[in-house]
């Protein structure tokens, strides 16, 4: 970091990009100033493509007045679990959570990098950014990072949130290229996304409430890890539980991991001689 | 032949100080103030948009007088400072005593390099998790830097009320004995006359409250700042949580009669008792 250092005169404080008007976001402000802090202010090496730990299977569902996401805490290496308590669902601010799939290093970095500039915005403008803003925002960052998807060190995000202007919550999905499109009643994104998908379209109903909600999000992890290698079911030895975010319109909570174990326990059992959760 | 135009540099220096000086007397003041919760702000204020007080990080706020354009300028810069520091190391890095040399520096070149000199006064606060870990610094216009203890007061005519603070501050005052204290100190009149009567949409008032997980600085108004100012309200203190409304969780304004009255917290400063006395 080069704080005072380097940029205007020996000793002069802070330095000129501190002082510029102009710009309320943290990323442009690192652009200008620091622009080696940026995930896509890295040169590239040339070469081939790296083992690096792999992010899986995000959910997320609306429900009656808000929504959830939830995500696996698996983290895999080729064929190996590479860590298996891994955060993978982040509360970006008070009213927005954003989980995250892919190259795990380069996830947490850009998630980190969102939250600064959510907060950031929040203290600068004195007020919260629109949903649809903070949804741009993150595709902004996505887009910028499409160099190293291409060396295959992708980062795909799921984003929800609470749109205090609409009082409801909302799903917004990206693709590598930084695309950003809404999803209505619910969403999965990962490598266990297509058996959690088909278990939320089984699952979902309009007008759960946020218990059912969370219900529904973690069968459907169930669902996933049943099928897909890379996506951990619930641990019960170990007692590791999926990370739950729920958000609705007193803001974001994280479900505690009691009331996570008595849902899963309760699925565990449903499930016995019921493997596939038929009903 | 003109005759080349010599300032020796002791006046020029004093007109840039004189200059800056009655620029910051012409303002109202702001007291910054400890409690027995964190730190307390209290500046005269009626808008409700352009704040004397802000938050700058988790636990370092700042308070300003003068020029509004110019301490804005110096909040800005103060925010990218912290966000900077907390995102390239961790978010306990961010520390009021690295912010005030950085502010120190950039009104130090500007009060010496500049055409004109910055007119304002600024405090950076940081709470600590007790009131020995409390740190405020005062920085005036010419960079020097001052580590102050318990309070400041800045701006306007903020000798008398550095005075009152003095004699009357003590640690461990409950919020609304501070927030009443500064109260009193500001609506005086400097020149002798009957006080003021400053009512609560005058102030701007906020707190840093060490009580609270990662983000302590709260603003404080409607009928909560009502009860804390009153004297008859048993209201001493903010409650630990926020309000459960949809918006920004930045301001407290309800308090333990609210709609959503929060679970009080038997050791917690809202309890009615002899501590208020």
């Amino acid at each position: 970091m080069s704080l005072g250092s380097g940029r205007g005169p020996a000793g002069a404080g802070l330095p000129a990009p501190f002082m510029a008007s102009g710009t309320s976001s943290f990323t442009e402000f690192l652009g200008s100033h620091a622009p080696e802090l940026l995930p896509s202010g890295r040169p590239l090496p040339p070469g081939g493509a790296l083992e690096a730990p792999h992010g899986t299977t995000i959910v997320t569902l609306t429900f009656d007045g808000g929504v959830v996401m939830a995500g696996d805490r698996r983290a895999t290496m080729g064929n190996l679990i590479a860590n298996r308590d891994m955060q993978k669902v982040f509360g970006a601010d008070d009213y927005s959570a954003v989980g995250i799939a892919g190259t795990a290093g380069l996830a947490i970095e850009l998630v980190k990098l969102f939250q600064v500039e959510l907060e950031h915005y929040e203290k600068i403008e004195g007020t919260l950014l629109s949903l649809e803003g903070k949804a741009n925002r993150l595709a902004t960052m996505i887009r910028s990072n499409l160099g190293m998807a291409m060396q295959g060190l992708a980062v795909v995000p799921l984003f929800a949130g609470f749109d205090l202007e609409g009082d409801l919550g909302r799903i917004f999905s990206y693709d590598v290229t930084g695309g950003c499109y809404e999803e209505h009643d619910h969403h999965s994104v990962g490598s266990g996304s297509l058996f959690a998908r088909g278990a939320l379209k089984k699952l979902w109903r309009p007008g759960l409430d946020a218990t059912a909600a969370i219900r529904v999000a973690v069968e459907a992890l169930y669902d996933a890890a049943d099928d897909d290698s890379a996506t951990g079911g619930p641990d019960l030895g170990r007692r590791i539980w999926p990370t739950l975010a729920a958000v609705d319109a007193q803001g974001l909570r994280f479900v505690p991991d009691d009331q996570l174990a008595d849902v899963v326990e309760q699925i565990v059992s449903h499930r016995r001689d019921n493997p596939g959760g038929a009903r | 032949m003109t005759m080349p135009f010599y300032v020796s540099p002791e006046q020029l220096m004093k007109d840039r100080a004189d200059y800056a000086r009655k620029g910051i007397a012409r303002g109202r003041s702001v007291v910054v103030l400890g409690f027995e919760g964190g730190i307390a702000f209290v500046a005269e204020n009626p808008s409700r948009a352009l704040h004397k007080v802000s938050e700058i990080y988790d636990r370092l706020a700042f308070a300003a007088v003068g020029k509004y354009n110019e301490f804005e300028n110096l909040r800005v810069a103060g925010v990218r400072y912290a966000d900077l520091r907390g995102y390239s190391y961790d978010r306990i890095d961010v520390t009021a005593r690295g912010l005030a040399n950085a502010y120190a520096q950039t009104l130090g070149t500007v009060f010496t390099q500049e055409s004109k000199p910055y007119e304002v006064e600024i405090a950076v606060a940081e709470v600590g998790t007790d009131a020995d870990g409390d740190q405020i610094y005062r920085l005036t216009y010419d960079g020097s830097v001052a580590d102050e203890h318990g309070f400041v007061a800045m701006g306007g005519a903020s000798d008398p009320i550095t005075e009152g603070l003095k004699q009357r501050w003590r640690p461990g005052m409950t919020l609304a004995d501070a927030l009443r204290l500064a109260v009193e100190l500001l609506a005086q009149d400097a020149a002798g006359g009957p006080s003021r009567v400053l009512t609560p949409a005058q102030l701007e008032v906020a707190v840093l409250d060490r009580g609270r997980p990662r983000r302590k600085f709260r603003r404080i108004s409607g009928p909560l700042l009502d009860r804390l100012l009153s004297s008859e309200d048993p209201t001493t203190g903010v409650p630990r949580e926020d309000e459960q409304t949809s918006g920004r969780h930045d301001t407290l304004s309800q308090g333990r009669h609210g709609q959503h009255a929060p679970t009080a917290d038997p050791e917690g400063p809202e309890q009615p008792g002899p501590a208020q006395q």
